[in-house]
């Protein structure tokens, strides 16, 4: 619709995102690159909303302002997330995820 | 009738003294947990003496007799509607004469331990278990409702394991607790079913209805019966069973002998004066209920008691442990006290046995004690509880001599004693009722005076023993109990009983029966002649008498063997066929498939351990992988 | 324009994940996220592309940046990754985009037809704190408290233990 683009093509795009960052989470051992992949995952979500919005609903603003939301919640986390990445740099020298498995059994 | 709401202190001073002696005791000098145990028993008693006063002479006695005074309850528990369980203090003759029974034996016992206890290791902890017994003895005599009494009647149970147990080191005590322990609960068992049956057929566990002697209570109850056997008189002797097991009736009077490992003073208190005669209570505080509604209980009672009586009488003659004599010789009381309440009516005259009972176990309480504690003056001297030990012993033990010998002319029933009135009352009461019985009890007074004075001619007469030390004379906190206790023996028998404690609450007039009492004086005479030949001096004649009657006499000083056959009872029969298979099907079935479950879930755990890697990211796949999955499977099933 | 924005994503956030120097990812991801700024550009949602430029590009990457110098060396080099576990990622990615795909292109989207909000500050403004219909005012504060609990929660978190200190 706009500019002549369906919107399948937005959801492909972030769908294939999405799962970038899925298997980024996965595959990286170094905590703050798995950070990054989950911004990738919250980011592919939030251009979701606000397609589905524009392309759907365009005359209302549910999608924007809970992506506005999603913003939020990820500065949030990101911050604890770092916190608790410096903390584990702290204690280990390291923040190899691998190392991280004190809770295991 | 407010007025009498102090009585709970009564009951909450040695409460409080058992906690306060149990929490701190350690911390303070021995002496001072005594000192604090003896005032506080103390009030108690003042207390009680001034409720007694105020009860009895102060204007309850309307045209109703003694009114029942209920001053302090609480709702405990509420079951049902109907079912409720309160705690609370009920005051009537023969509680308020309870009380003061127990207190006054308590203080006396509690000053008495001054000095007898003193230097034994553990004293807060013996003063501290007094309390707790003196606390649950009142709180038994006081129970405004059968079940509140069940309640302390097993604390009762408790504290004396406590204390029969007191010397933990020696293992003959520590048996000898867990004997006292196992036969009471076995006999409490039956005094509860008793009490379930009671309270299913009338549906109130209060004295106060169960007795009134209408009996409309029971009218619905009347119908109901087990094996051709009313529910009420199994109910009834069941709760007996429960009392006798307490009162150490014959067959569950093994304990009572061996209980005598506790401390004398324990002795006094617990198997002579109170607890012992919780069951003679509980069967005075249902006796209405036994008596109208289940006579074939009450005729158990009389047999039972005649033949304890008669049967502890014959063994106490040839033991040698004088404790173990005076155990006997209240085997024996507590047998003519049942027969009394078995052989009794209900109202006025006919009553006579019922206050005979009550009257007996009063004075008996007061000369058992003093017997005991003279008993305990004597063992403190000498360091033997042997008879063979003993001998010459009033010339070193001038107090205890004297307050020995008034004791066991009470008991031997010589008049102006207070035993004999009592023993009057219950010989008379028995002789209205059956001859047998009467005559059981007639030879029974004779043995009595018998080995009492057996056991005072070897003791205080005879020749010098080889001593270690010279035996002295126990210091003042031994000897005054003692010598208030010979006074209460002395004048307890001119205690207007019959207008005071009876089966309706009613006086009732009562005249000296000659022609009982005579011959009953004769026949203690005899006996204490009897003793006198035999063993005022050194004399050949009883060794010879007991090679003569040989199997006999060894049957008796084992105490017929009852012992023995008990326990190979409980070991040949009952360890053998019941316990051993059973204890096999615990250990082996009921155990063994617990621990199959045990083990196969540590088995399984051990293998799905692995799982929990702590690889976040192990989880991270999974957990996608398991949404993609249910996706998958979704896309699949609903297409 | 479209087709450019979303290259820039798929071929910076792949870089992001592959990328075996940190820095340089935190790097392709701030481009990752501006291009996301420049496609909410295309779809005429002004205000959103700017919270998304000044936050997310210019705060949280920034953010992590400051992580990455505080505990990595900026010339350290990730070891490559387990065989296992690029399986394990790259077969979910693919399972699972496939399948998210198949079923975007099978399903039949109904394009609103209702005529275009106009989606200005005024209007953002009031709806976000408006308690009526269309009102996000309970969402609103519910993040406001969020940020607020997670901002202390970082400090405590991060803070130096006081024993921990002195040990040192």
């Amino acid at each position: 619709m706009i500019q002549g683009i369906p919107i399948e093509h937005f959801l492909i795009v972030s769908t294939i995102m999405f799962f970038i960052g899925v298997a980024g989470f996965i595959i990286r051992r170094n905590l703050i690159t798995m950070l990054m992949a989950i911004e990738l995952i919250l980011n592919s979500v939030n251009i979701n909303f606000v397609v589905f919005n524009r392309y759907l609903y365009p005359d209302q603003l549910q999608g924007q302002f809970f992506s506005l939301f999603i913003v939020g919640i990820a500065a949030a986390e990101a911050s604890v997330a770092i916190a608790l990445i410096i903390n584990i740099y702290r204690k280990l020298q390291n923040i190899d995820v691998e190392n991280v498995n004190e809770m295991m059994y | 009738m407010a007025g009498y709401t102090y009585t709970v202190f009564i009951l909450m001073i040695p409460l409080v003294i058992f906690l306060i002696t149990g929490l701190m005791g350690m911390k303070w000098k021995p002496i001072v947990s005594g000192v604090i145990g003896t005032a506080g028993m103390g009030i108690s008693f003042v207390l009680s003496l001034l409720a007694a006063a105020s009860y009895f002479f102060g204007g309850t006695h309307g045209a109703e007799g003694f009114q029942t005074i209920i001053p302090f309850e609480i709702t405990w528990l509420r079951l049902t509607e109907s079912l409720i369980i309160k705690m609370g203090i009920l005051l009537d003759p023969i509680s308020v004469m309870m009380l003061v029974v127990v207190t006054t034996v308590s203080f006396m016992v509690h000053l008495y331990s001054l000095g007898y206890m003193k230097g034994e290791g553990g004293f807060a902890r013996f003063y501290a278990f007094l309390a707790l017994f003196t606390f649950s003895m009142l709180g038994l005599v006081i129970a405004t409702n059968i079940f509140q009494m069940y309640i302390f009647w097993e604390l009762v149970g408790v504290s004396s394991y406590l204390l029969i147990g007191f010397y933990y080191q020696k293992p003959s005590a520590v048996a000898a607790s867990k004997k006292a322990f196992i036969v009471t609960r076995f006999a409490d068992l039956g005094f509860l079913i008793g009490i379930l049956i009671l309270s299913f057929v009338t549906g109130t566990f209060d004295f106060g209805k169960l007795t009134s002697p209408d009996g409309a209570i029971f009218a619905g109850a009347a119908s109901l019966s087990f094996m051709g056997i009313s529910a009420l008189t199994w109910a009834m002797t069941l709760i007996f069973i429960g009392g006798a097991g307490k009162s150490a009736m014959f067959p569950l009077h093994i304990w009572l002998p061996d209980a005598m490992e506790g401390p004398t003073p324990v002795s006094a208190l617990i198997h002579a004066a109170t607890m012992v005669v919780a069951g003679i209570f509980l069967v005075a505080r249902m006796f209405p209920v036994i008596h109208f509604q289940a006579p074939a209980s009450q005729e158990i009672i009389a047999f039972v008691g005649g033949f304890t009586s008669l049967f502890a009488a014959v063994i106490a003659i040839t033991q040698y442990d004088i404790k173990r004599v005076l155990a006997f010789s209240t085997l024996s009381q507590l047998g003519y006290m049942m027969l009394a309440l078995g052989v009794s009516g209900y109202g006025g005259e006919e009553g006579l046995g019922f206050m005979a009972s009550m009257f007996h176990l009063f004075t008996h309480a007061m000369f058992k004690a003093l017997l005991f504690l003279g008993a305990g003056s004597i063992i403190h001297a000498v360091h033997s509880n042997y008879m063979y030990d003993m001998g010459g012993l009033r010339k070193y033990l001038p107090i205890t001599h004297i307050t020995f010998l008034i004791a066991c002319l009470t008991i031997a029933g010589i008049p102006p004693f207070s035993g004999f009135f009592s023993k009057d009352e219950i010989l008379v009461a028995a002789l209205n009722h059956n001859k047998l019985l009467f005559a059981v009890e007639y030879l029974v007074a004779g043995l009595t005076a018998f080995y009492m004075f057996r056991l005072y001619f070897n003791v205080f007469w005879g020749k010098d023993r080889h001593y270690h030390h010279t035996p002295h004379e126990s210091p003042l906190t031994m000897t005054i109990p003692l010598v208030f206790l010979a006074v209460a023996s002395i004048f307890a028998g001119f205690i207007p009983f019959h207008h005071l404690v009876t089966s309706d609450k009613m006086g009732f007039d009562t005249e000296m029966h000659l022609a009982v009492a005579i011959p009953s004086v004769l026949i203690g005479l005899l006996g204490i002649a009897l003793a006198w030949i035999l063993y005022k001096k050194e004399s050949a004649i009883p060794e010879k008498l007991a090679l003569r009657w040989g199997i006999l006499y060894t049957a008796t000083y084992n105490k017929f063997y009852f012992d023995e056959i008990y326990l190979f009872v409980a070991r040949n029969i009952i360890f053998k066929y019941i316990s051993r298979p059973v204890a096999w099907f615990d250990r082996h079935i009921v155990d063994g498939f617990m621990v199959g479950i045990a083990v196969v879930t540590e088995k399984i755990s051990f293998q799905i351990k692995g799982m929990q890697s702590g690889q976040l990211q192990h989880y991270a796949f999974i957990f996608v992988a398991g949404t993609l999955a249910l996706a998958l499977s979704m896309v699949y099933f609903l297409n | 324009m479209f087709y450019m924005f979303s290259g820039i994503i798929l071929i910076c956030s792949l870089l992001t994940i592959t990328t075996r120097r940190i820095l340089r990812a935190a790097v392709y991801l701030l481009c990752v996220l501006l291009a996301t700024a420049g496609l909410y550009f295309m779809l005429k949602y002004q205000f959103m592309a700017a919270v998304q430029l000044t936050l997310y590009a210019g705060g949280i990457v920034v953010l992590i940046i400051f992580s990455i110098l505080l505990t990595s060396h900026i010339t350290h080099r990730f070891k490559h990754p387990d065989l296992v576990k690029l399986i394990m990622g790259v077969s979910t990615a693919l399972v699972g985009g496939g399948l998210v795909i198949a079923t975007i292109l099978s399903h039949p989207f109904q394009t609103g037809t209702t005529s275009e909000l106009p989606v200005n500050m005024t209007e953002i403004g009031n709806q976000l704190l408006s308690t009526g219909k269309n009102g996000y005012v309970l969402p609103f504060e519910l993040i406001s408290i969020l940020l607020l609990a997670a901002m202390i929660a970082a400090i405590v978190i991060a803070k130096k233990d006081k024993n921990k200190n002195s040990e040192i």
